[in-house]
C-alpha cells in the first residue's frame, strides 16, 4: 500500500493541508479572532494565549451538548497554534463519541505571498491505544490488513 | 462535527467504542496485537484475575475485535483488525469535517478585505 494510505489508515491522525493566497498574518487572524473563526468553523471564544480555555459550540446531538472544550497549548504568532480538543460523550459510539485530542495549525509562507496551512488533529483512539504502543512490524501488518478490509468493503 | 453528526447508532459497531473505552481491555487488546495468546498467558501480564481477563476477552469478542480459536483444551485469542473499521470510519468523518471547513476559509479571508 502507498505511504499516504498507510499514514491515514494506520496512525489515525488527521492531516489536512491547504494552499491559501493570503499571507500568514491574515490567515492567523482567521484562526485566532473569534468572530472570524466562527465564520468558517464554529462559534467560539478563542484567544491566542497559552493556557486560555475556550469552547467551540457544535450542534448538540442526543447525549452530547455539542460543546468542544479547548485549551491553548502553544502560540507562535503567524506560525503555529496548538490547542486541546475535547468533547463528545461516552454514550455516543460514533461521531460525537468522546474525544481527547489536540489540534495543531501550522502556517508556512509560500511562494507568491500565500500561506501553506496545515492542520494536524492527533490523539484519536487508534493512534493512542494501539499504534503508538506497537512495534513497527505489527503496525505495518495491521495497516495492510485494514487496507485489505477496506478494499473488500468498497 | 456539527454537520456530520448523525443519528445512526445502536448496531454492532457501538460496542467497539465501549470495548476500547476501558483501559484494561485496551491493554488486553494491545497485548493480543503482538500475537495469539491464551487466557493464562495474557493474565500473566496483568494485575487482574483470570475470570476478569476472560470477561474482557468476551467483551472484545462481542465487539468483533478479537476472535477465539479452540484447540484441544485450550482457547487461543487473537486480534481481528477488521473490527477496528468503525473507528477508522469515525476518523475519516472527522477528516471530511475539517476538509469541508477549511475549504470555507478562502471566502472568509476574501471578505476580510471588504
Amino acid at each position: 500500500m502507498s505511504e499516504a494510505a498507510s499514514r491515514t489508515k494506520a496512525t489515525q491522525s488527521i492531516v489536512v493541508e491547504y494552499e491559501l493566497p493570503d499571507p500568514p498574518e491574515k490567515v492567523w487572524r482567521a484562526l485566532t479572532e473569534p468572530q472570524l473563526l466562527a465564520r468558517w468553523l464554529m462559534p467560539n471564544d478563542i484567544k491566542p494565549v497559552v493556557g486560555h480555555q475556550f469552547t467551540f459550540q457544535a450542534a448538540p446531538v442526543p447525549g452530547w451538548d455539542g460543546v468542544v472544550h479547548c485549551e491553548v497549548l502553544e502560540v507562535e504568532p503567524c506560525r503555529r497554534l496548538r490547542y486541546s480538543w475535547r468533547g463528545g460523550s461516552d454514550k455516543i459510539q460514533e461521531y460525537g463519541a468522546r474525544l481527547d485530542t489536540v489540534a495543531t495549525w501550522t502556517l508556512t509562507p509560500s511562494a507568491g505571498g500565500g500561506t501553506h496551512l496545515r492542520l494536524d488533529h492527533d490523539g484519536f483512539p487508534l493512534e493512542s491505544f494501539a499504534f503508538t504502543a506497537m512495534n513497527k512490524g505489527w503496525r505495518g501488518k495491521v495497516a495492510e490488513r485494514i487496507a485489505q478490509v477496506l478494499a473488500e468493503a468498497a | 462535527m456539527a454537520q456530520a453528526a448523525t443519528s445512526e447508532s445502536g448496531d454492532a459497531k457501538a460496542d467497539v467504542f465501549r470495548a476500547l473505552a476501558d483501559p484494561t481491555r485496551r491493554a488486553v487488546f494491545e497485548r493480543l496485537a503482538h500475537g495469539e495468546s491464551t487466557v493464562s498467558e495474557l493474565q500473566a501480564g496483568f494485575d487482574v484475575s483470570q475470570p476478569a481477563i476472560s470477561q474482557h476477552l468476551a467483551h472484545l469478542r462481542r465487539a468483533g475485535l478479537v476472535t477465539e480459536r479452540r484447540s484441544g483444551r485450550n482457547a487461543y485469542y487473537r486480534v481481528q483488525p477488521a473490527g477496528l473499521t468503525p473507528l477508522i470510519d469515525w476518523v475519516d468523518r472527522y477528516q471530511a469535517f475539517w476538509s469541508d471547513r477549511i475549504a470555507r476559509l478562502p471566502k472568509v479571508l476574501k471578505e476580510m478585505d471588504e
